[in-house]
């Protein structure tokens, strides 16, 4: 028992990572997409301050466009965990009636996303933020540090990183300036997997498969969340039975078909997959540079 | 039911055994962090992607991004480009280079690895500093074309000053060279004969070729004289750490967690060794001991708890203790200093100077304190020292640093977490550098006990005599005083060293806050024992002339002094003395202006078995000088 697993060794690194923001950085906050990674962020969150609640709130970014069932669960868990929410929505965006259908995926997530989150941190004036991004789920990802720096745009400069040894972390901002902290940067999506069935933590139903009203587009499979939806010509929902392996915006996340009712049928499928999590992303498939560019723009 | 009860259901443990077993498997899984060291000419991008590719860990859809990035980047004709695999930023791969540290992940059926994958041109040696500081493996590529280089030497140098114990030596691109055994052997040979002088314990040399994948994942037809295994299976199998459990126990405060009035816990994450509830702690470098209460985990607690967990501890006692603090068990404490001696790799464009103030972050502490002095500049290239006033970019230095506070360390080699630094600029708030410690130049005298080089005997020695106290008790006016003087005008005469410790002048300067209550002439004579044993420890022949009536007292003394302390009773009748009194003490006793008189109305408790009795109403002062004389002779004491 003196040596600890791999899965053991992930925890207590995040743990202390989360705790280090806590008791340096000033305002700090937790970005929760509601999604699994977030899932797992919050639990270790909880573990790392326990029998003492969250010292910080949770903070969503909300599109307006996330599926029903997300919203649904997120107000669950902040009940049930008693937390600390502010959800922040672009209201310039969503008096335009900003959305995927009317305006694409690219000016959508911009706006709705990328702007929305800059107003919220500048409007708190968070000196930390924590994301639940993983290093293995992109290749600009796998080079940004644990604790990274944001100018007071809240732009990443990816050559000019404050270097990271050891588990000493930097947290130190001027005032305007803060840091985005990434308690996951070192688990991958089967440690991840593996972590929820061990500590049985709850997740978004719509990781799990079941017949779901769904339109097939461009090769990706979308879901029919509500009546916004605008088929194109001669589309029609048809029921199918799928899951998400990720979850965002409902217009921009693609569906895979699957029988995994189950976690025990999510980690089983996942060895036997050859697709990454991303690629039911409609905003990452273009040039492979653009999560670097993103994030160079506050994407976070 | 609440709903997220009922959603739980969805992720609770499968009856299924077959599942339950590879879960068990993979939880039984290690983790090895490794670090990839060399050029992008040493095809080390390509090594880490064929690796990936071979253990099955590139999706379809990655797969396809790869071939279409390989026809418009790659360097291989068109064919799969490992390296596109792992250069992350746009400009490395337009650039073919490796800027950054990236971190892979893969997975063996043995083991899950995680590779920092470091740049190796000399412009990026902090950045290879950084992968190699949590690394406990690093591959080392050498071009078999090429041999043994430069920054061979540079890259070896550098894991080795972060404390890496394990290297593996891949000698690559053994295609080009025709899978040459010689040419191998040239390459181990050469590497051997320079390393010697680094400190890594174990070295494993392995010839391959990641880009036509010979000794990647199984072994070689092309080289059948190689007999080790290939670099997967090496990679699973090496050991790594040492039981990081065995080692002295070592908790740096991160956070104090006080949820309320009843609670108070000290979270963090164990350095090293492990505690179990009860154990006895101290605080450093407070230096305040208690016990360990509780080991509180996740809505639970714990009987113990081991190196790497992180963890939340509660003590018997309410002792003051804040973030930065250091745990350690009491009879296993770490060395605590304000003044050490470090490494320091300096990583910013701005130099060190010397003098000027930083913020050195070390074990949640944060501490402002300053290079005092750069002793040398360690060549990165060859090792060699050579003098320098300041430290630039990417240059390594041997300094001294002086904080404004104590901190509780340990050396590097032996405890990485205790023993590292980061250094910060106060202004920029940038991470300028690192350190890693060698040892205290200056141990904080209030912890811990004062280690002299030089003996007690020593000292005495160097006086041709035996250090002692010679103890004279007796009543007032006994005559102790008197003998005393010239005991030690005849130990003077003798060419002995001794010194006078007199009741009356010690009451006037060290003791003067005294009175005589039988409490206060305890705490006198324990305050005179203490000084005339420093004394003793000088080496000098103490003449202690006290009338300490109580037995305990003196035998405090025996017990506080050893073997050096001499018992002499003047033993001077009541009626002798009150005759004599040359002070008229007694005459103001009697007339009740003196309150607690020794011999009448406070007690003089006649020694049981004194080293020598002086018979002070019939020898005079003279005599019964050089009966003690006599007996330290007769004692071999001088």
């Amino acid at each position: 028992m003196s040596k600890l697993t791999h899965l053991q060794k992930l925890e207590a690194e995040s743990i202390h990572i989360i705790r280090e923001v806590a008791a340096t950085a000033s305002n700090p906050v937790m970005l929760y997409s509601i999604g699994k990674d977030s899932a797992v962020m919050l639990h270790l969150a909880r573990k790392a301050f326990y029998p003492a609640k969250l010292p910080f709130p949770l903070l969503h970014v909300d599109t307006q466009w996330k599926f029903k069932e997300m919203i649904k669960f997120r107000d669950e868990i902040v009940k049930e965990y008693d937390l600390d929410l502010l959800v922040h929505i672009n209201s310039d965006g969503a008096n335009d009636n900003v959305g995927p259908f009317s305006h694409g995926a690219t000016a959508h997530t911009d706006i709705m996303k990328t702007a929305a989150l800059r107003q919220a941190l500048d409007k708190y004036a968070f000196g930390a933020a924590f994301g639940g991004a993983r290093r293995d789920e992109e290749k600009a990802r796998a080079k940004e540090r644990i604790f990274s720096f944001r100018t007071k745009d809240h732009r990443w400069d990816p050559k000019n990183q404050r270097p990271e040894l050891w588990n000493i972390f930097n947290s130190r901002v001027q005032k305007g300036e803060s840091i985005r902290v990434f308690p996951l940067s070192n688990w991958t999506e089967l440690d991840i997997w593996q972590y929820i069935y061990e500590e049985n933590i709850p997740v978004v139903p719509l990781y799990f498969a079941k017949e779901r009203p769904v339109v097939e587009r461009d090769g990706n499979i979308i879901m029919v969340d509500d009546e916004r939806f605008i088929f194109e010509k001669g589309e029609k929902a048809t029921l199918q039975k799928v899951r998400f392996r990720t979850l965002g915006c409902y217009p921009l996340t693609g569906a895979v078909k699957s029988d995994a009712a189950s976690i025990s049928d999510i980690i089983s499928e996942m060895l036997v997959s050859n697709s990454s999590e991303r690629q039911g992303r409609v905003i990452d498939q273009d040039e492979g540079a653009s999560m670097e560019m993103k994030k160079q723009e506050g994407y976070f | 039911m609440t709903y997220i009860s009922k959603i739980t259901k969805n992720t609770e443990r499968n009856a299924d055994h077959n599942f339950e077993s590879y879960i068990k498997d993979q939880n039984s899984k290690s983790l090895l962090r490794f670090i990839t060291c060399g050029s992008v000419d040493d095809g080390k991008s390509t090594l880490i992607g064929r690796m990936l590719y071979d253990s099955k860990l590139i999706f379809k859809d990655q797969l396809s991004s790869l071939k279409a990035e390989s026809k418009k980047h790659g360097t291989q004709n068109g064919k799969i480009d490992f390296a596109l695999l792992v250069d992350g930023l746009a400009a490395e791969r337009e650039q073919g280079i490796t800027i950054d540290v990236a971190y892979r992940f893969f997975a063996t059926e043995k083991r899950k690895f995680i590779v920092a994958d470091t740049p190796g041109h000399e412009e990026y040696t902090r950045n290879m500093a950084t992968g190699a500081s949590t690394a406990g493996l690093a591959i080392i590529l050498i071009d078999a074309r090429k041999g043994v280089l430069k920054q061979t030497k540079r890259h070896s140098f550098i894991t080795d000053l972060l404390g890496i114990k394990n290297i593996l030596v891949a000698v690559n691109k053994m295609d080009l060279v025709n899978y040459d055994e010689k040419t191998y052997e040239q390459i181990k040979e050469d590497y051997l004969s320079f390393a010697a002088d680094l400190g890594t314990e174990n070295i494993s040399f392995i010839p391959l070729s990641a880009l036509k994948g010979d000794n990647m994942i199984s072994l070689s037809k092309a080289m059948p004289w190689y007999e080790g295994s290939p670099l997967l299976e090496f990679l699973e199998t090496v050991e790594i750490e040492g039981d990081k459990s065995q080692n002295p126990f070592r908790f740096p405060v991160q956070l104090v967690n006080r949820p309320h009035l009843n609670f108070r816990g000290f979270s963090g994450t164990i350095a090293s060794g492990s505690i179990k509830v009860g154990d006895e702690i101290i605080t450093l470098p407070s230096g305040r001991i208690s016990k360990i209460k509780s080991i509180i985990t996740w809505q639970k607690t714990e009987k113990e708890a081991f190196a790497d967990q992180a963890v939340t501890l509660t003590l018997e006692d309410e002792i003051d203790i804040s973030r930065g603090d250091i745990i350690a068990k009491r009879n296993e404490r770490p060395e605590i200093t304000d003044q050490f001696q470090a490494h320091v790799i300096w990583m910013h464009d701005k130099p060190l100077l010397k003098g000027r103030t930083y913020l050195f972050k070390s074990c949640n502490k944060s501490v402002n304190g300053a290079v005092t002095e750069i002793s040398c500049k360690v060549n990165v290239n060859n090792m060699q020292h050579e003098p320098a006033k300041i430290l630039e970019l990417n240059e390594v230095g041997i300094v001294n640093i002086s904080l404004h506070e104590l901190i509780a360390f340990d050396r590097y080699g032996v405890n990485k977490t205790t023993g590292s630094f980061i250094i910060t600029d106060k202004i920029t708030n940038d991470t300028v550098g690192c350190g890693m410690i060698n040892f205290g130049l200056r141990r904080a005298a209030n912890i811990h006990v004062q280690d002299l080089s030089i003996d007690d005997d020593a000292r005495a020695k160097q006086k041709s005599q035996q250090a002692c106290v010679l103890w004279l008790t007796g009543l007032s006016a006994s005559g102790k005083s008197t003998i005393a003087n010239l005991l030690e005008k005849k130990l003077f005469a003798l060419g002995k060293h001794s010194y006078l410790l007199d009741g009356d002048n010690i009451r006037h300067g060290l003791n003067r806050d005294l009175g005589f209550t039988d409490q206060d002439r305890a705490e006198n004579i324990r305050r005179t024992g203490e000084t005339a044993k420093l004394m003793t420890k000088a080496g000098l022949i103490v003449v202690a002339s006290f009338i300490s009536p109580f037995r305990a007292e003196r035998q405090m003394l025996k017990e506080l002094i050893g073997d050096k302390y001499i018992e002499i009773f003047i033993d001077t009748p009541l009626e002798v003395c009150e005759k004599r009194d040359p002070k008229g003490l007694y005459k103001k006793a009697r007339r009740g202006e003196i309150q607690n008189f020794t011999g009448l109305d406070s007690p003089y408790e006649v020694p049981l078995s004194p080293s020598l009795i002086i018979d002070g109403a019939h020898l005079s002062p003279e005599e019964s000088a050089s009966k003690i004389i006599d007996f330290l002779e007769k004692n071999n004491l001088i």
